[in-house]
């Protein structure tokens, strides 16, 4: 079956959020809304769930500070010690005081890119990437927002959104 | 929806300015063209920039003899340039990661180029240790790799390999903070873009962004948790390059105050180079509405501050000099003062010290011209703290048959008058062809820092709805479905501003933007507009449209209406914004 979906084109942030808000009361699904800046709140009123990126970047961090330990203690302790200024050579921990920029370092080296790596892929961006934003308005001052419209009566669902503050409604039917 | 914010607090984007406007102002140096005084400073650059190539290859070939080097002074202008631009490149992510992490709203003008600054300048810093390797080619014997010769390794306790480690992190950090934030900024641009290459460069450099509510949601939450990271980050990387010398046993180098006393010469240098680089531009590409003076104002406080605490830090230096009751200690910092190189401490404390305490003065840190001035001459003066801390330690060593001056040789000015000439080339560049401010975030603060809105706030209107610029929005609701065109008279809601309707065509252009009475008027040149040639004038003199003044009132219905009429490059205007244009000239 053909499945089409509703773009509903607003002109202004506010009218946006109250018109998420009337749609989802009208127990509609939206499919997506594009919009050109982060209209802060919408993600809650859209009921999107909270992102784990943060999660994700902790536990990257503790990766990278055992990559650090693990690394300095072969190379620093087990495989070649040196006595370095008399500092203590055959104990991780007693010489530890000097590995800590470096366990700092690759905390933070391995927390920041793997999680904005995670962030590119998740939200499938990279080079040569296509970009599926519908309307190249979306990216200067227009929000899009699309409606799930299968089975729905394209006429009644457009003179709803009109009362919501759309300017401008378009019907997509996708051939599949 | 909140968007208050106390009326006492000025607005941050001065001027009308619209969502859209904030689209147009910014991508304008892109899609414009560079002016004869780019060109100029850029060739100046470009020059510098290959004198210091020249140099480099003139260090490479005939080894490290070439600088002004001498066994006493072993240690010089490399170093001090290092720290130098390592310092300077600190401003950029403390300005997008502590104000972020503090919630400072202003950082949103300038942290896009504050972040290029940092690392272009990072860039520069990373020159000096290469070259002075000797054998660059052998750079990547600082990584911890097992080699061929032996089970030899990096030394783990030394501070030069943790600098190595705290810049690379520090660059790719800042770049990865500095790209995220860029990704719906060319994706503005590439969405307006209409030459094909420029699309596809675009294209290719926002990485497919889409703005969609989730990728929003992630972004912020990436951003935030970035911020949080590059915080300590940022004050580790010259923390870290402070112990390279807190670390030695050399007097006046081997101080505890060291971390802390770098890290503020660093926002110090950082700031000041802000505000150099931000001063000519704003002029330049015309950001005077979103860099503005209290921009500039606050930069100068926070360099007015830190410039305080690397005061203090100097005082506090030679009162544990004298305190300690260590001769050789109390010896060097009587050298730096009163010695040979009196003249660079003198003017170290001068530039730094004295010149930031007079942004105490409202009126002075206001001023345009005399911050700019004032932060030339900290950047002078930061260049002569690191000169007159490395050299001045170690001219006079413990052995005084040692006792030496230092004086660079060509090669050595060469080599720096080359990496600024390196930074202007990029950030020059990064000028013309990069979104210069975040303009996603900035129309985040629209309607609750912008002038526009502020006033619409204060005077009792709702802001719903406000977001709308006529130049791209108003006329009828349209609705398609199955290709349908149906036209709607637009429900409005209390308060919302009428848009004027479309009755297609039936009226003409002049009755709405005004007709020209050749008796009383003078025609315009309205090829002066951007996007108007002579073919596109005479159709619009065809029409009865003569004047900037009646250019400059047409919105999207007359543009669509033109269109329809001219025939000729549809959008043309819209992209071009005539309105605007027309509106500058009148």
């Amino acid at each position: 079956m053909a499945s089409t979906v509703i773009h509903a084109i607003y002109t202004d942030d506010d009218v946006l959020m109250n018109a998420v808000k009337e749609v989802k009361k009208k127990h509609l699904h939206i499919n997506d809304i594009f919009t050109p800046f982060p209209v802060h709140g919408l993600d809650k009123a859209m009921g999107l769930a909270p992102t784990r990126l943060a999660i994700t970047a902790f536990l990257y961090g503790c990766v990278g500070i055992t990559v650090a330990t693990l690394m300095m203690n072969f190379i620093m302790i087990e495989d070649w010690p040196q006595n370095i200024g008399g500092k203590p050579s055959f104990s991780y921990i007693e010489n530890m005081p000097a590995f800590v920029p470096i366990m700092f370092e690759l905390t933070v080296f391995f927390a920041a890119h793997l999680m904005v790596i995670t962030f590119y892929l998740r939200s499938k961006l990279w080079p040569f990437k296509k970009a599926e934003n519908p309307d190249v308005r979306t990216t200067d001052d227009h929000f899009l927002m699309e409606i799930d419209a299968t089975g729905k009566d394209g006429e009644e669902l457009a003179n709803f959104l009109v009362t919501t503050g759309a300017v401008e409604i378009n019907l997509i039917a996708n051939e599949a | 929806m909140a968007h208050y914010e106390a009326p006492i607090r000025r607005p941050l984007v001065t001027g009308d300015k619209t969502y859209h406007d904030v689209t147009l102002d910014i991508v304008a140096p892109v899609e414009g063209r560079a002016n004869k005084s780019w060109w100029i400073v850029f060739s100046i650059a470009l020059v510098a920039f290959l004198w210091g190539i020249g140099c480099i290859i003139y260090t490479v070939t005939n080894g490290i003899g070439s600088w002004g080097l001498n066994k006493t002074v072993g240690w010089a202008w490399d170093i001090t340039n290092f720290v130098w631009w390592v310092g300077i490149g600190h401003a950029g992510t403390l300005i997008s990661a502590v104000l972020l992490l503090f919630r400072q709203k202003w950082r949103m003008a300038i942290n896009r180029s504050a972040e290029a600054m940092t690392i272009f300048s990072v860039v520069q810093a990373g020159l000096f240790p290469i070259i002075h390797m000797g054998r660059p080619w052998l750079a990547y014997w600082v990584l911890p790799i097992p080699n061929q010769f032996g089970s030899l390794w990096v030394n783990f306790n030394s501070p030069l390999l943790w600098d190595v480690f705290a810049i690379s992190t520090y660059l790719s950090v800042s770049l990865v903070f500095w790209w995220t934030g860029l990704l719906p900024d060319f994706a503005m641009i590439r969405d307006r873009a209409v030459k094909p290459f420029q699309k596809k460069i675009y294209s290719l450099l926002a990485f497919g962004w889409s703005g969609r509510a989730k990728d929003w949601q992630r972004f912020e939450e990436v951003s935030l948790v970035l911020a949080g990271l590059a915080t300590p980050l940022v004050l580790s990387v010259h923390t870290i390059v402070s112990f390279d010398f807190a670390t030695s046993v050399i007097p006046g180098w081997h101080t505890t105050i060291f971390p802390p006393y770098f890290v503020a010469g660093a926002v110090f240098s950082g700031f000041a180079m802000v505000n150099t680089l931000l001063i000519i531009m704003r002029k330049v590409v015309s950001l005077e509405n979103y860099i503005t003076v209290q921009h500039i104002e606050l930069m100068n406080i926070v360099i007015m501050i830190t410039g305080s605490i690397v005061g203090v830090a100097y005082i506090t230096e030679l009162f544990m000099a004298w305190y300690s009751g260590v001769e050789y200690e109390q010896y060097a910092f009587l050298n730096r003062a009163t010695g040979p190189y009196a003249w660079a401490y003198w003017s170290m404390m001068i530039c730094n010290v004295f010149s930031p305490q007079f942004m105490w003065f409202p009126k002075l840190r206001r001023s345009i011209m005399f911050s700019f001035i004032i932060s030339i001459v900290v950047n002078i003066g930061m260049w002569f703290e690191r000169f007159v801390i490395i050299v001045t330690s170690l001219h006079r060593d413990y052995l005084p048959s040692s006792w030496t001056m230092f004086s660079p040789t060509f090669v050595d000015i060469g080599i720096f008058i080359g990496t600024i000439g390196f930074f202007f080339v990029l950030f020059l560049l990064y000028a013309r062809t990069f979104p210069v401010i975040a303009q996603a975030e900035v129309k985040t603060i629209m309607k609750s820092s912008g002038e526009r809105y502020k006033k619409l706030r204060e005077s009792g209107q709702s802001l719903v709805g406000t977001g709308a610029d006529p130049r791209t929005s108003g006329g009828p609701v349209k609705i398609n479905l199955d290709g349908a065109y149906i036209a709607k008279p637009q429900e409005l809601s209390k308060g919302e501003t009428v848009i004027a309707e479309d009755n297609h065509g039936a009226e003409s252009l002049t009755d709405r933007l005004g007709s020209f009475d050749a008796a009383t008027q003078k025609a315009d040149d309205l090829k002066v507009i951007n996007g108007i040639g002579p073919k596109m004038e005479e159709k619009l003199n065809v029409l009865g449209i003569y004047t900037y003044e009646q250019v400059s009132r047409m919105t999207s219905n007359e543009y669509t209406l033109l269109d329809n009429l001219t025939g000729s490059f549809p959008g043309r205007a819209e992209r071009d914004d005539w309105a605007g244009q027309a509106n500058n000239l009148k």
